[in-house]
């Protein structure tokens, strides 16, 4: 994904620099070249390999030496299935997207006010939203298990829903305040004095030329509220349980289960690899259309 | 207010206006979807009455988990909800729940580490009047030892569904090859001994896999078989820590360069499912741990050396048994609102019937083992895990949590101290202990280091 963003960098400013110096050395992009696909190889080797692992039968997954060269099976993904991932899917996905709408919401009017309309201690407020992330997570278990409990509101999405826009919110302003920041004054001077209104330029005006860092804000959400345990695991039980925490139920104390457990794995992140699939799209669109021109 | 103003005014782009419309649209939507299908679930199912139970995710937990359509269809007001979480992740979550009375299961899986502690508590439902109702349940056949561990002032407070000792695993054929004969009760000498001999690093293989990765319930539960056996002990009766006693210390230095000398590569990263794939892909001669691991050696899916595989008791040194205690056990936390239908599923979970039925329809050799003595008295049993069966049973009916080594101590437990900061302590030790094998630090300085965490916990008891 972040190798496209880059190849798209590297092409626009590829004649600026040969201007500069007419006859570069060739050795330093080739080193760099090689070094970044080293990198990537680096990154993408464990994600390839728990795919692979995947499609082994489970004595094929602890062959020793590894072998990359075996049988592809289904027989791993039918077990995942018959273990009945669907609740904990519906439960991820309901997590995920209602807690990202309302992230957006939530943050497109507050990162307005602090950006293209600042209020009275911008600084403060931006550095309160961004100190509720300094508390690490661990910390602060106990009092919101109390709290939740209390409340009767243990083992429900909704809590889940409440926590993960709470924890994406800081995030998601911040992020849209710095695409906010990017939207030239003239046009809101130019809004105004065509007599459209506060809303109006808002939606007419500034969230087009925004849209890609809406996408970019909303992954970021989107990514974070998936993958999210820590609160998942402690908070729900057997009825608001999200992918995650079915994930751990295949990591064994006794016996051996890799296989099975790189396929539950394998489901887990696809639908986050579809989401970042589909979102870089409609980026790049983004960039070639708004904020850029 | 804007809205209608702006519309007022006339769109000249509908389509861009409608967007936060659609937004909220969806959030209703979803918020809909959520609220059908009730109890805080997306996309579950609600019933009348409803079990739910935390499990620890091993493979005799799942077959029970395949077989509960069963119990549904025998009881046809009780719906079945299980929540299966790794030990780790299982442990602290029921902790939790238990502990802060969160209501959120019927049923917990725990061991024989928390039963007594948590009854103390008053955390647990009493079982002995449920048990006592439960016609044919017979109690008296569960295992004598793991019986009175889940028990408290003479009640049981959990029953047990599977139970595991010590033991020690090794390869018979290279056994015969090298011309060494495993003794009946070997000692650990004796077994430092042959594991010199079977190493052979250049073949890529190590004389004994022996756990070395930080832990309380990973390298610190064979490796505290070791040091009661050495005569070591975590305190005296007055709760002063023992950690720099010379038998603790000698214990440790020979479980270090035991581990060290003829260990597994990467012996300080090296758990339980870490040996499992060493000694099961043959490259280790001998395997101390867990009676629970007969099934992955002797599983032909999982393991190259099925057949090839002796068991011989743990070994000694000063003790007569030095095998450890361990059972994973269903219990009632006080805040279940409905103990009697929990009850029916955790005796139907635990019977002598449950075995046959997962005997006959899953394979004898899945049957979850050390719990009831019936279990050896089954033929098909005796005959599908015979290479292990009498050994493991042996092992578990002569472990001694109340006196695990030499001398007195004030605690009960063989691999762990039964208190409730052992799992931290435990822990501390361990990475201290890991630390010395990976050769990062001396034996002494881990023990001068970890006497120190010990003497703080022992401090409260005095």
């Amino acid at each position: 994904m972040a190798a496209t963003i880059e190849d798209t960098s590297t092409t626009t400013s590829a004649p600026a620099r040969t201007e500069g110096s007419r006859r570069p050395s060739s050795v330093g992009p080739v080193l760099l070249t090689t070094l970044t696909w080293i990198v990537a190889i680096g990154f993408f080797f464990p994600v390839l390999w728990m795919v692979l692992t995947a499609f082994k039968t489970e004595s094929a997954a602890y062959t020793d030496p590894p072998t990359l060269f075996f049988s592809p099976t289904l027989e791993q993904f039918e077990a995942v299935f018959d273990a009945g991932i669907g609740p904990y899917l519906a439960n991820s996905l309901g997590a995920t997207a209602i807690s990202t709408i309302l992230v957006l919401l939530l943050a497109t009017p507050a990162a307005f006010a602090l950006s293209l309309r600042p209020v009275e201690k911008t600084q403060d407020v931006l550095f309160f939203f961004i100190s509720t992330k300094m508390l690490p997570v661990v910390a602060a278990i106990v009092p919101i298990y109390v709290v939740v409990n209390e409340i009767r509101a243990l083992d429900n999405i909704w809590t889940l829903i409440v926590l993960y826009t709470a924890m994406n919110l800081p995030i998601a302003v911040w992020m849209m305040r710095s695409f906010f920041l990017e939207v030239p004054k003239e046009l809101l001077e130019a809004a105004s004095i065509d007599g459209a209104s506060l809303g109006r330029t808002l939606r007419e005006v500034v969230l087009p030329i925004i849209s890609p860092g809406i996408f970019a804000t909303a992954l970021i959400c989107v990514i974070f509220a998936w993958n999210e345990f820590f609160f998942a695991v402690n908070l729900t039980a057997a009825n608001a349980g999200t992918v995650p925490v079915f994930l751990v139920g295949f990591i064994t104390s006794e016996g051996l289960y890799w296989a099975r457990l790189s396929a539950a794995a394998t489901l887990a992140a696809l639908p986050v690899v579809l989401a970042g699939w589909f979102a870089q799209n409609k980026l790049v669109q983004g960039l070639s259309f708004g904020a850029v021109k | 207010m804007r809205r209608s103003a702006d519309e007022a005014t006339g769109s000249r782009r509908p389509g861009r206006t409608r967007l936060p419309l659609l937004a909220l649209l969806a959030v209703a939507l979803l918020g809909a979807v959520a609220g059908c299908s009730g109890a805080g679930a997306l996309g579950g199912e609600a019933g009348a009455q409803t079990i739910t139970v935390a499990i620890v995710s091993n493979s005799q937990m799942e077959d029970a988990i395949k077989l509960s359509p069963q119990f549904e269809a025998e009881n046809p007001g009780i719906r079945m909800r299980f929540v299966s979480l790794s030990e780790n992740e299982a442990r602290a979550k029921i902790t939790a729940s238990v502990a802060t009375g969160g209501g959120e299961f019927d049923v917990v899986m725990i061991s024989n580490y928390e039963t007594p502690q948590w009854a103390q508590n008053g955390w647990l439902t009493d079982l002995k009047p449920m048990i006592n109702a439960t016609p044919g349940y017979d109690p008296d056949d569960f295992i004598p030892t793991v019986r009175n561990s889940l028990s408290f002032n003479g009640d049981m407070y959990s029953v047990p569904f599977y139970g595991e000792s010590s033991f020690l695993m090794y390869r018979k054929d290279l056994f015969a090859q090298a011309g060494l004969v495993m003794p009946a009760q070997p000692t650990w000498p004796q077994v430092a001994d042959m594991a010199a001999k079977l190493t052979d690093r250049q073949a890529g293989r190590a004389g004994i896999c022996l756990r070395g990765k930080p832990g309380w319930g990973e390298m610190m539960a064979p490796f505290d078989t070791v040091v009661n056996t050495f005569g070591g002990r975590w305190y005296d009766p007055q709760w002063r820590a023992q950690l720099t006693s010379p038998q603790f210390e000698q214990a440790a230095q020979f479980y270090v360069d035991t581990v060290r000398n003829y260990g597994e590569p990467g012996a300080s990263q090296s758990g339980f499912s870490e040996c499992a794939t060493q000694f099961g892909q043959g490259n280790a001669a001998m395997w101390y741990d867990a009676t629970s691991a007969a099934g992955t050696v002797e599983n032909p899916d999982e393991s190259t050396v099925v057949g090839k595989v002796g068991y011989a008791p743990a070994p000694v040194v000063a003790t007569p048994s030095s095998g450890w205690l361990y059972t994973w056990s269903l219990a009632i936390p006080k805040t279940s609102p409905r103990p009697d239908a929990a009850w029916k599923f955790m005796s139907w979970m635990t019977s002598k019937q449950y075995m046959q039925r997962v005997g006959t329809q899953l394979g004898w050799t899945s049957l979850p083992p050390g719990s009831r003595l019936s279990t050896y008295r089954i033929p098909q049993y005796q005959q599908a895990a015979a290479a292990f069966a009498p050994t493991v049973l042996n092992a578990i009916q002569t472990a001694n949590p109340a006196q695990p080594t030499v001398q007195p101590v004030p605690y009960q437990g063989v691999q762990f101290v039964r208190i409730p900061e052992f799992q931290d302590l435990g822990t501390r030790v361990s990475q201290q202990l890991s630390a010395a094998i990976a050769g990062q630090q001396t034996v002494p300085e881990a023990l001068a280091q970890s006497q120190e965490y010990a003497s703080t916990v022992g401090e409260s008891y005095q």
